[in-house]
């Protein structure tokens, strides 16, 4: 029921409320109802065919350095624990 | 986004979280509520892999096909075999539930009558301004993720004049049982992981209380594995720290307000109501279901449905109790002999979201 993963938005009609997005190479319809406001290029969760979330790159870019930042300091583990 | 699937950051979150691990009194029992959660633990190994670093995971009850209980499958199949005329649509999986009464997929509809598997809710709607001579019902199970579309339909159908459309709605919000399982005290948790795209809905509000009454820690996570890693290591930092929270690590998705528009569509079209749950029982307020404006688009009211009465599960089946975190799949009887997904005894073993079907799925990886 849910694609679960993010897709892109690559039509979208005048109303905004319906359009595509490209799921694997596949174009999938798609409802926007439930999401005002999104534009063509916009990465968005879908689930049973409506969008419910869109994608923030800003809070996608802190997730990675975070991550980043975890990889790094594994190869040191005296510096990873921080035990009491 | 490779950082969020591959081995080395997979292993380095295991590091940490192996660390964090050693702090805190053993062992650390996390809930994931959701089934796509459980899905990702299983496929990518992390069951064991985070078992070995002090974890242990427990399914929760996040599969809307599991816990639907079977008087409303039994109530589908009653529609479809008892009245003429009637299409009976519904996602796949729900064809396929077990009953006493056979399974909607299996069931002998009256003259005139079908099962129609849809994908969206949007078809049923369709093919009820097509079909316009027949009675279209549609069988819609989901939480908050499904909610707000199906509620949408309703009032479309409603707007347009629409008298042949009507919802059998098997609609459940995550937050009631997640407080019926901390005060039930049946089995000993840490920590949730709380559903990421349920949460996308409805915002991070909804569960203050957990931490609040509770004093329970949880983490809203995405559904790769850095995800789930991460809201494993948020978790830990709680209980460390001793500072319960409603944390959210999947902040590309979620807004900790959730999606404005689709709770006002929830709220405007259905009210909460006490609701009865496979495994859980009766939880006040768990479910909802269409306001009175609404009557004649509630199947239960137009047809006269009673869902009030608990049909049985099938004997033997221990689904109820893998929902509620009390036993795992391993521990049934039936799991890989009896029932299979080719022939499932329980809807845990029929969702692609269910535990049961899961662990058999991916009961050959180890390690990621």
């Amino acid at each position: 029921m849910c694609l679960g993963i993010p897709v892109k938005i690559v039509e979208l009609d005048a109303s905004g409320e319906l359009g595509k997005v490209d799921y694997l190479g596949t174009k999938v319809q798609t409802s926007f109802a439930l999401l005002p406001g999104v534009g063509l290029g916009d990465w968005v969760i879908v689930h049973a065919g409506f969008a419910i979330s869109r994608l923030d790159e800003e809070e996608a870019r802190e997730t990675l350095a975070l991550l980043r930042e975890i990889v790094e300091n594994s190869g040191e583990p005296e510096e990873t624990a921080g035990l009491p | 986004m490779d950082l969020l699937t591959d081995k080395k950051s997979t292993f380095a979150l295991l590091r940490k979280i192996e660390a964090l691990a050693r702090g805190v009194p053993s062992p650390v029992r996390v809930m994931e509520v959701c089934g796509t959660h459980t899905m990702t633990v299983h496929r990518h190994g992390l069951k064991s892999l985070l078992r070995e670093a002090g974890i242990e995971m427990i399914s929760g009850p996040g599969c809307p096909v599991c816990i639907t209980p079977n008087a409303f499958h039994e109530a589908a199949i009653e529609l479809v075999t008892g009245r003429e005329g009637l299409i009976l649509a519904t996602f796949g999986d729900m064809t396929r539930v077990p009953t006493r009464r056979g399974a909607l997929r299996t069931a002998i509809p009256a003259p005139g009558s079908s099962v129609r598997i849809v994908y969206s809710p949007e078809e049923p709607l369709a093919l009820a301004a097509r079909e316009s001579g027949r009675e279209v019902v549609f069988f819609g199970a989901g939480f908050e993720t499904t909610i707000p579309s199906i509620a949408l339909m309703a009032r479309k159908a409603r707007r347009t004049g629409l008298r042949n459309f009507a919802v059998l709605s098997a609609l459940w919000t995550i937050p009631p049982p997640l407080r019926a399982i901390l005060e039930s005290g049946e089995i000993r948790l840490s920590g949730f992981l709380y559903p990421g795209h349920v949460t996308a809905v409805i915002g991070l509000a909804p569960y203050a209380f957990i931490a609040r009454e509770f004093g329970f820690p949880g983490a809203v996570a995405g559904f790769e594995p850095a995800d789930v890693l991460l809201g494993i290591i948020s978790v830990l930092e709680q209980i460390r720290s001793g500072r319960p929270a409603v944390a959210n690590t999947y902040g590309r998705v979620v807004r900790p307000e959730g999606n404005p528009a689709a709770r006002a569509v929830m709220d405007e079209i259905l009210d909460p109501a006490d609701s009865r749950w496979r495994g859980l029982g009766l939880i006040p307020r768990s479910g909802l279901r269409l306001k009175r404006d609404y009557a004649d688009y509630d199947a239960v009211r137009k047809y006269g449905l009673d869902l009030a009465v608990g049909a049985e599960d099938l004997p033997g089946c221990r689904c109820g109790e893998v929902l509620r975190g009390m036993s795992e799949p391993t521990n049934c009887r039936l799991f890989g002999r009896a029932c299979t997904p080719d022939s499932p005894r329980g809807p845990c073993m029929v969702s692609f979201e269910g535990a049961c079907f899961v662990l058999f799925k991916y009961r050959d990886v180890a390690h990621g």
